[in-house]
């Protein structure tokens, strides 16, 4: 049975400290070339294989993701 | 297929958490711990019945995150607040967050004296390794030969005096139940911060002692490195020097 998760990001809220990039095991996560309000770049999920595993979420600093997840 | 819908969420921010923005640097650990810490109080099922003090420094304003009850210390001071509030009010459970400035440099009194006495409190101390705030000056925990603001050739030994590992110190105090170092940068180790504030809350609260958990942080605006570098950079430098893992369990060293 596969997982299958989805990243919600509060893009206003994200400082761009990259923290969450390394500890993502399916590497889907990437900086994105939009800024938000306070000029930072934010992070956003770009490909489909998430796995739900909520690594991004634990380290982020600024509890800025949350983290959606079923089994297909 | 929609995954977004409330029966599938996995994890969000704990509503121990205010919404305010943090005030701390892209990257830092602070954020981590302080929400690992709400978390931890959530779970329990204790936030109406927790008090924290807020120290100088970073922190200091942490009050402004930490969605529970607060109180502010003086520099150092905050073991000495909590321990009013906890022979006050013993029904309640008591924390202070501290940084290492406050707690290893200024507030060491405070800090050995509280824990001599045992009072049952749980003090979170975060060290970085140097004064944050102010502009990353050397603090006693300053590792040999890093630069600092205030070393800006390398903390020298001779003239500055060594690293101070206080929570080694304190350990050896029979007031203290629980003593751990543990780090925030990882998933792994975060979900092992987790379980050792829940540790410390729960024994603190069962009137065996202070519990006292390190968590060994980066500052990557005062090592002068990105969140990712100064990360890596803590892994090789601060963690030999600041073995992560128990100390003090059950009233008893470890090793």
């Amino acid at each position: 049975m596969a997982l299958k998760g989805k990243i919600v990001v509060d893009t206003e809220k994200c400082k761009g400290c990259e923290v969450c990039i390394p500890v993502c095991p399916t590497e889907v996560i990437e900086m994105s070339r939009l800024v938000n309000g306070k000029g930072y770049h934010f992070m956003e999920q770009v490909r489909e294989n998430c796995t739900g595993c909520t690594n991004c979420a634990v380290v982020c600093p600024d509890g800025v993701i949350t983290v959606y997840r079923i089994k297909v | 297929m929609d995954i977004i819908k409330t029966e599938n969420l996995v994890y969000k921010k704990t509503d121990a958490m205010t919404d305010k923005a943090l005030s701390y640097c892209p990257g830092c650990g602070h954020g981590t711990a302080h929400r690992i810490a709400m978390e931890v109080l959530e779970e329990m099922g204790v936030i109406q019945d927790t008090i924290g003090v807020a120290p100088v420094g970073c922190s200091v304003l942490a009050y402004e995150f930490m969605n529970i009850d607060m109180q502010q210390a003086a520099h150092g001071r905050a073991p000495a607040l909590a321990t009013a509030i906890k022979r006050l009010w013993p029904s309640k459970y008591v924390f202070t967050y501290q940084g290492d400035g406050d707690l290893a440099a200024i507030g060491t009194a405070e800090t050995i004296h509280a824990c001599n006495r045992g009072e049952n409190i749980v003090i979170i101390f975060i060290n970085n390794g140097i004064y944050g705030m102010t502009g990353g000056q050397m603090a006693p925990t300053t590792l040999p030969n890093m630069k600092s603001s205030t070393s800006p050739y390398g903390r020298d030994e001779a003239m500055m005096g060594h690293p101070l590992k206080i929570t080694e110190l304190i350990a050896h105090l029979p007031g203290v139940h629980y003593v751990t170092r543990q780090a925030v940068h990882k998933p792994t180790e975060v979900r092992r911060a987790k379980k050792a504030l829940r540790k410390a809350f729960e024994q603190s609260y069962a009137k065996k002692g202070l519990c006292f958990v390190e968590i060994v942080s980066n500052c990557n605006s005062g090592w002068k490195m990105t969140p990712n570098q100064s990360n890596i950079w803590m892994e090789e430098n601060m963690f030999p020097y600041y073995p992560l893992g128990d100390i003090k369990v059950d009233g008893q060293l470890v090793k």
